[in-house]
This record gives C-alpha cells, structure tokens and sequence, in this order.
C-alpha cells in the first residue's frame, strides 16, 4: 500500500563545512505523530530547517508524496521555538494566523472570504477563537503554541515541523496541546516534534526517531523507545566532524 | 484681540514651502517609523544619517553645491557604509553593531576633515540642524519624489514585510524574499533619511523616523495602524513643530522633534493600556470576575 508520505534520502546538512545531520533516511507516514528526540546540538533544528528550505543541503534529497520538496513547500509549516519570536510585536492573534496565508495570497491579491473562513476554521480547530482579538503577549505559552499550530492550518500545511512545543509548558497545558496535536494526526496530517521529556514520549507519538548527529534508530514508539536506544542517543559520544569532538581528531 | 499672528506663516511663501515640505517628509518618515521601531534599526539608522556627510562632502568638493549631487553623494555613502557594515561583520568575528559603529564614526569624521579642506563656504550646521526655511525648488522636487517612492513601495509590499519583521525565518519559508525585503527596507530609510536631512539635519531626522511609530506602539496593538497612524503623527506633529518655531522664533528642526518627543511623552504617561500613569491608577483587581466575587463575599459576611 503506497500511502502519503514524506521521504527523506541520505540527507546531510552541515555548517561551513561542519556536518551537523549525517546521511539521515527516513520515511514518514502521513496520519500519525512522530517524535524527535536528541541531546542539544544533536542536530534537530537543523534537520527541521533543511526540511522547510531554511538551510542547504549538503547532499540527499527530499520528496512529498512523491514530488520533490519544492513542489510543496506551502505544505510544510516549520513551527519555531516560542523564543524566537518578539511577542511585544503589535499584532493581534488573529492577525498572527492571517499571515498564514500569504502563499495563497502573495504580496498583492485581497483578503478574501475564503481566507477568513480558513482562519476561522484554524482558530477553531485549536480553541482560539474567543481569544483571536487579543494582542500575542496576553496568551500563556500553551496557547501561544497553539497560535502557531492555527497559522500553520491557516496555510494548509500538511507537514508540520514543531520545534520544542512542549517546553516550558505545564501539565494542563501540555494536555491541551497534546490534544491538539494528536486531532492533527488524526486528520491525516504528519507531525514532527522537537522533544525533550522522556517520561511522556510513549503518550505523545506514534513513532520516534533518535537522532545524534547520525540517525540512532527510528520506528514505532512501542519497539524503538527502549533503554538501549535512550542510552545510546543520550550517553554515547557520537561522531559529528572534529570541530564538535577535538579528541577524536588528535 | 487681533489674530493676525495666527495667519502670518502661512501669508510667506517660504513658510508655504516649509509646510508643504514638513508634511510630506513628516508622513514618509512616520510611515516608515513603524519598520524602524519594530526591527529595532533606530541605532542603525543613527549611524546611517551620520554616515551620510561624507558623501555630501565629496559631491560638494567635486560638482559644488546642487540637491542633486549631494542626493547621489549622500546615497553612496550610505550605501557604502551600510555594505562595509555587512561585509566586515560577516568575513570576519566583528559584530554588525560594531562594524557599523566604528564605519560611521570614520565616515562622519572623514566627512568633517573633507569639508574643512574645501574653500567653499559650506555650513556645517545646516547639515547637521536642517534648514527647512531655505528650501528651494529642487529640495521641494526631491522630496516629493521620494515621498513617491517611498510610500507606494511600503504600502504594496506591507504583507511580505509584515511577515518579514515578525519572524524572518518562517517568512523565508513560507517564500518571502526576505534578504531582499531587508535590503529594500535600508534603501528606503536612507532615501527617507536624505529628504529629511533639509528640514531637521542628520541629528534630528532620527527623531522623525522613530518617534511617531513609538507613539502609536503605546496606543496601538495593530501595525497596520502603526504604519498610518505614524504616518498621520509624523506629519501633524511636524507641521505643528514648524508653526511653533515661527510663533515663538525658534529654530525649527528642535521645535519639530519636540513637539513628536512630547506627543510620545504625553503616550508614555497616559496611554489607556500601556500608559505607566493609567497603569498606577487601574484597580489592582484586573480580572472583573474576580473582584466581583469578592465584593459579593465582602457583603456576605456583613
């Protein structure tokens, strides 16, 4: 059975020659949640960013659904650390989930019924829709999230690339945005997630990959998240170019 | 008591000149502002407008005094500057704020030395103070066709650089151009810088291309609104400016930035959701809901 995928060849993305992502392959299947997990600097922000076009590659490929990347670039949203963003920026949430429509749009077409029926689709599906006139700073961190996730529907993304979503959040509001999460994949859309709390992999995500440099493993959370994988992604030196290890280039 | 006072400036032709040229520098400028305050370039563009007096300099050793040339002079400079800025922070560990800092220091001063080589009698202060009572017909062309430029280009392209302001990265991915967009945006605030160098000066044109947009930051939650409402500002509080200093026989760039620094002022103290004064005197019980129920317990228990 050929279902919708996102399929990454013998990806390597490195920095002024210093490789930071090893020949990574991997298939993702659309409809399910996949976590991305990794000590700091193991390299997932730079797969997420080779991933939207943000970084070049060094060598590899990429195609959705068969096509290659650039073909589909509007259906990959990449979700920034909430960091990132300057949330004293005078725009309200709904204006926030607006710019979402830009591919359809461009710099010059008019907003039109179509687009605000979009936006009010997205801040619905993420239980926004009470708070869309509030300046971005009045939300807490779970709903600033899941802002982003809404600007993300607004485009009609497919592919959605979460980076850390979860940090910093608490409980209820992990909940919450699990929960938004979770309807995403179940609508048929593929999530990537930026993770670092071991203890709640196993409720989150269908499948996970261990990524340190190089892919550690990958497959169904029930087989691949095991102590012997966490040990090795966790704990093991591995080799990421003699910049990051002057031990091994002695 | 007779009114003439009121009416006299605007009986002079030069104060007609000055006003009209007030107006269209103070909106072009305000409208910008909103970039400015939102990318955090006012230090950026300091050190632009200072950088600028070189190539005023060489165009003046060179072809004499002409708008024209000290246009493209101006121009260059600030080109130049802003391209060494961004070549020696990227080739070498230098920081862009650095860079920039030191390559305008050396600009302006180059420009000083340049100038006291010249015979010409140029004055230094008009430079750096504005002269907008002496503009002449070409002053008033250049910045008519720059407000032209300017203004068009912010209000097409104010989606892609919406985008691009609030976070570059996911604009790039969404197919912003964004380098280009960053380029464009310094092109514009050194043409804006330069037509306001007639009226305020290098040192005071910062004033016109931040104070508005910082105003309406305090009352505003909308860029949208930034970006007129800075607009409007600029050019009210300019004109009001100009007329203040003909009142009160003032120099006129200061009377201009004050009377925007006083607006801004009167923001920062009372604006009603981000005013510091209007913050002092909210209830401390901000949820409603909240206060309601404890006045409710309040009465209960009496």
């Amino acid at each position: 059975m050929s279902y919708h995928r996102l399929e990454i060849k013998d990806l390597t993305v490195s920095y002024k020659r210093v490789p930071a992502v090893h020949h990574v392959s991997l298939e993702l299947r659309c409809g399910s949640c996949v976590g991305l997990l990794g000590p700091n600097g193991a390299g997932k922000t730079s797969l997420f960013k080779a991933l939207v076009g943000l970084v070049p590659l060094e060598t590899g490929s990429m195609s959705f659904h068969g096509y290659s990347k650039s073909l589909a670039a509007s259906e990959i949203a990449y979700l920034p650390q909430r960091t990132t963003v300057d949330w004293d920026f005078p725009i309200t949430v709904r204006g926030m989930v607006e710019m979402g429509r830009y591919q359809v749009l461009g710099w010059r077409k008019r907003f039109r019924e179509d687009d605000r029926r979009a936006v009010d689709q997205a801040l619905e599906a993420m239980e926004l829709e009470d708070l869309g006139h509030r300046q971005i700073s009045a939300l807490s961190g779970g709903q600033q999230q899941r802002a982003f996730l809404a600007r993300a529907l607004a485009q009609e993304a497919h592919v959605f690339l979460l980076d850390e979503p979860f940090s910093g959040l608490d409980k209820p509001a992990q909940d919450l945005l699990a929960g938004a999460i979770r309807r995403l994949a179940n609508a048929g859309n593929l999530l990537v997630v930026s993770h670092h709390d071991l203890r709640t992999v196993r409720d989150l995500f269908d499948q996970v990959i261990f990524l340190n440099g190089e892919l550690v493993a990958f497959g169904d959370t029930g087989l691949v998240f095991t102590a012997e994988n966490i040990q090795k992604t966790f704990q093991t030196h591995i080799f990421s170019g003699s910049a990051h290890e002057p031990d091994l280039a002695v | 008591m007779s009114l003439t006072w009121l009416f006299e400036p605007f009986r002079h032709e030069f104060m007609q000149r000055a006003l009209f040229g007030c107006a269209l520098i103070g909106f072009t400028n305000g409208a910008l502002s909103a970039f400015i305050v939102i990318r955090r370039l006012a230090l950026m563009a300091d050190a632009m407008a200072h950088s600028l007096l070189p190539g005023v300099a060489v165009a003046l050793l060179l072809f004499g005094l002409a708008p024209g040339t000290l246009f493209v002079g101006a121009l260059v400079a600030a080109l130049l500057v802003a391209f060494g800025t961004q070549i020696i922070s990227n080739s070498s560990r230098i920081k862009e704020d650095t860079a920039l800092g030191l390559l305008f220091a050396c600009s302006f001063s180059l420009g000083l030395v340049l100038i006291s080589f010249s015979r010409l009698s140029v004055n230094v202060s008009d430079y750096l103070f504005g002269n907008i009572l002496g503009l002449g017909d070409a002053d008033l062309w250049s910045i008519y066709l720059i407000s032209l430029i300017v203004l068009p280009m912010l209000v097409a392209l104010e989606r892609p650089l919406l985008l691009t302001v609030f976070e570059p990265s996911v604009a790039a991915t969404q197919g912003v151009p964004v380098k280009t967009l960053k380029y464009l945006l310094m092109g514009l605030l050194v043409l804006s810088m330069i037509s306001s160098l007639q009226a305020v000066g290098v040192i005071l044109a910062l004033g016109m291309l931040i104070a508005p947009a910082a105003t309406i930051y305090l009352l505003s939650d909308s860029f949208t609104s930034m970006f007129w409402m800075g607009g409007i500002l600029g050019c009210v509080g300019s004109c009001t400016g100009l007329l203040i200093s003909f009142w009160l026989n003032l120099p006129s760039g200061p009377c201009i930035v004050l009377v925007l620094g006083l607006i801004f002022l009167l923001a920062y103290l009372f604006s009603p959701k981000y005013g510091i004064v209007t913050k002092l005197l909210r209830p401390h019980h901000l949820h409603e809901a909240s206060l309601a129920r404890w006045k409710r317990r309040d009465r209960a228990q009496m």
